[in-house]
């Protein structure tokens, strides 16, 4: 059984009076150890699914509809807030784009690692001095006995991230959420952060769950990866597969209007038009108005993913 | 295309900031030349100077030193009058295009408000000139009716664009343009700004922290590091064969979406030093996976490497170094 599996998951947001669904009948499977990109612009639903996974999203205004999220054996949307809170710190932890958000800017990096390691372990005082060091210094964090005197804002942004995974890791977690976790980072930054992530899959055997707008994080990094458009999960496959042969037209558009490094230069394919917001979803695919293989099914009746080989496409007329 | 006419000469420009107890060299003994017709892009990473530089040319902020030759003109120390007559040839785009359209005002107003400002025409021509404009940039006439907020992320930008280029500037400083937009409309915009290049003969100094982007619209670039330029080239050079080690790192610290063919990667560690105590010597030497005993005494000068490339780095010192690049 996979560590994560997520079925039918559909979420709406209350708004000027009415729920309006951001995320649609999601479904995601995240094995032991592995790394799972979801990826799409802003807008898709990516940061509300992951967040959902985490049970983190206010309600109200947000409110889960339906579907289920099983992690570990564990039922996440019928669990109460005391065991979440518990599962959140021990086999659950979730990083974000901006460390400042859940670093405490008054406590020092020691006492935030620190209470952490309190909450979820039994360890004595000085024993959870010494595993703070060791989680500093598995982060690559160098001078560990400086850097726990010191304040969040006293570190350089690529610190604070590795602070902020030090903290994810402190009681070893089997699935790591990290959204957007190198967006604000300089692109030399970047490289050394999604080099850390990969390196403590392996030491550590956790799985990852990386929310990205960005491709090339996703085919240097990810295992697999879903691609998300509208709420939908409208592609998903091994990277290999995915980014060799695209299945359905939106992931090819959005690999065609990827400026590249190298190859050919100059005038980038587009795709017409811009995402839908929610509340102008039309009927069928919400791909439908800015597709350029769209049938006349395609905006009447929303396609299942289907395919083969564990390659599985959303459309009506994919791309072969 | 306008050709081989000289547009933009930077000499040795500097602009320093005053901050406590100290000075924060932004921009440090910048020199460039952009032809007319040309877009010459600037990257570099965050606090790299790119912005300050392109505000400084523009007398947003007021340089140190050096000179800003537009058209055969320096424009620094240039009086307040000579200098708005000059503005309408300069303009700029910014990355985030709400927070410079004025959410009280109509588009048609925010667009004809250049016009009114440089005197052009009767109010009949101006309503005229901001509907074929907006055409122009992909947008429908109607569009003049409405306001800021009711449009997307894309289109405010091309509204911003609109409003650079009411007054066909000679020069459109486009600062990181395209970096608050996703992808697909990303690829929407770099076209349009292709597109009225061609048709209205614009050039370009283009900002940018995003490589890709740059390569897919600038015919040169220029890398900063620390306010300094450490190598200018020829785009398809620059990308080909990086002279300088931080833009070979630069490079390829780039994820790119073609899952196994992925480069060698240069890794560099730390993280940009404060510009307030930038290192002696080369700025870049103690991240540089090739530094010399050298690097960390003297700052490389310049040097033309003769094929279009400039660099400043001692490794290109064939004083120096030999052809194996071993010193």
């Amino acid at each position: 059984m996979s560590l994560l599996e997520v079925r039918g998951l559909t979420v709406a947001f209350r708004s000027e009076g009415r729920f309006l669904r951001v995320v649609e009948a999601v479904d995601l499977d995240l094995e032991e150890g592995r790394i799972l990109g979801l990826v799409g612009e802003s807008g898709c639903g990516k940061s509300v699914t992951a967040r959902s996974l985490m049970r983190l999203l206010p309600e109200p205004p947000a409110r889960i509809e339906g579907g289920s999220i099983r992690f570990a054996g564990n039922d996440i949307l019928a669990l109460d807030e005391a065991a979440m809170r518990r599962l959140r710190g021990d086999r659950l932890a979730m990083i974000f784009q901006e460390p400042m958000t859940s670093l405490n800017p008054t406590w020092t990096v020691g006492f935030q690692i620190e209470e952490a390691l309190k909450l979820h372990t039994d360890l004595p005082a000085a024993a959870r001095r010494e595993r703070s060091l060791e989680l500093l210094r598995r982060v690559g964090i160098g001078a560990p006995e400086r850097r726990l005197r010191q304040y969040p804002f006293e570190l350089s942004g690529g610190l604070r991230q590795r602070v902020m995974i030090a903290m994810a890791l402190a009681c070893g977690p089997d699935l790591l959420i990290a959204d957007e976790p190198t967006t604000a980072l300089d692109v030399t930054v970047q490289a050394q952060i999604l080099e850390l992530l990969a390196r403590l899959r392996e030491e550590l055997g956790m799985a990852i769950l990386l929310i990205t707008h960005d491709l090339g994080v996703v085919a240097e990094f990810c295992d697999e990866v879903a691609v998300m458009y509208a709420g939908r999960i409208v592609e998903h496959g091994r990277v290999a597969d995915l980014f060799a042969r695209p299945r359905h037209p939106y992931t090819n558009g959005l690999l065609a209007s990827t400026p590249r490094l190298r190859g050919r230069r100059g005038r980038l394919p587009t795709i017409p038009g811009s995402v839908p917001p929610p509340d102008r979803r039309p009927p069928g695919c919400p791909f439908a108005p800015r597709c350029q293989r769209v049938l006349e099914r395609c905006r009447s009746a929303m396609p299942g993913l289907a395919g083969d080989d564990g390659h599985l496409a959303a459309c009506w007329n994919p791309v072969r | 295309m306008t050709g081989e006419s000289e547009l933009l000469r930077v000499e040795e420009l500097s602009t320093r900031f005053p901050v406590q107890g100290g000075v924060i060299h932004a921009v440090e003994g910048v020199s460039f030349t952009q032809r007319s017709g040309e877009t010459m892009g600037i990257v570099g990473e965050s606090g790299c100077g790119k912005s300050t530089l392109a505000r400084s040319i523009l007398q947003l902020v007021r340089p140190s030193s050096g000179r800003v030759l537009f058209e055969g003109t320096d424009l620094v120390g240039l009086s307040a009058r000579r200098m708005r007559a000059l503005r309408r040839h300069l303009q700029i785009v910014f990355q985030d295009p709400m927070a410079s359209l004025d959410p009280r005002f109509t588009i048609g107003r925010i667009l004809e408000e250049p016009l009114v400002i440089h005197g052009f025409g009767s109010k009949a021509t101006r309503r005229a000139r901001v509907a074929a404009m907006l055409e122009q940039v992909g947008l429908d006439p109607t569009a003049a009716s409405r306001y800021p907020h009711e449009f997307s992320g894309g289109q405010r930008q091309r509204i911003g664009i609109a409003r650079a280029i009411m007054l066909e500037p000679r020069l459109v400083v486009l600062d990181e343009p395209v970096s608050a937009l996703d992808v697909s409309i990303q690829a929407q915009i770099l076209n349009l700004l292709a597109d009225l290049r061609e048709s209205l003969g614009l050039s370009y100094l283009f900002i940018s922290h995003d490589l890709a982007v740059v390569r897919a619209i600038c015919d040169r670039v220029a890398v900063m590091y620390l306010g300094r330029i450490l190598e200018e080239a020829p785009t398809e050079q620059l990308f080909a064969q990086p002279a300088h080690p931080y833009t070979e790192a630069l490079l390829s610290a780039v994820p790119q979406p073609e899952p196994g063919a992925r480069r060698r990667r240069v890794v560099v560690s730390g993280e940009p030093p404060n510009p307030e105590h930038p290192p002696e010597g080369c700025p870049f030497h103690p991240r540089c996976p090739r530094a010399m005993p050298v690097c960390r005494r003297e700052p490389p000068g310049m040097r033309a490497l003769g094929d279009g490339r400039r660099v400043a780095c001692h490794l290109h010192d064939p004083n120096l170094v030999d052809g194996s690049g071993q010193n």
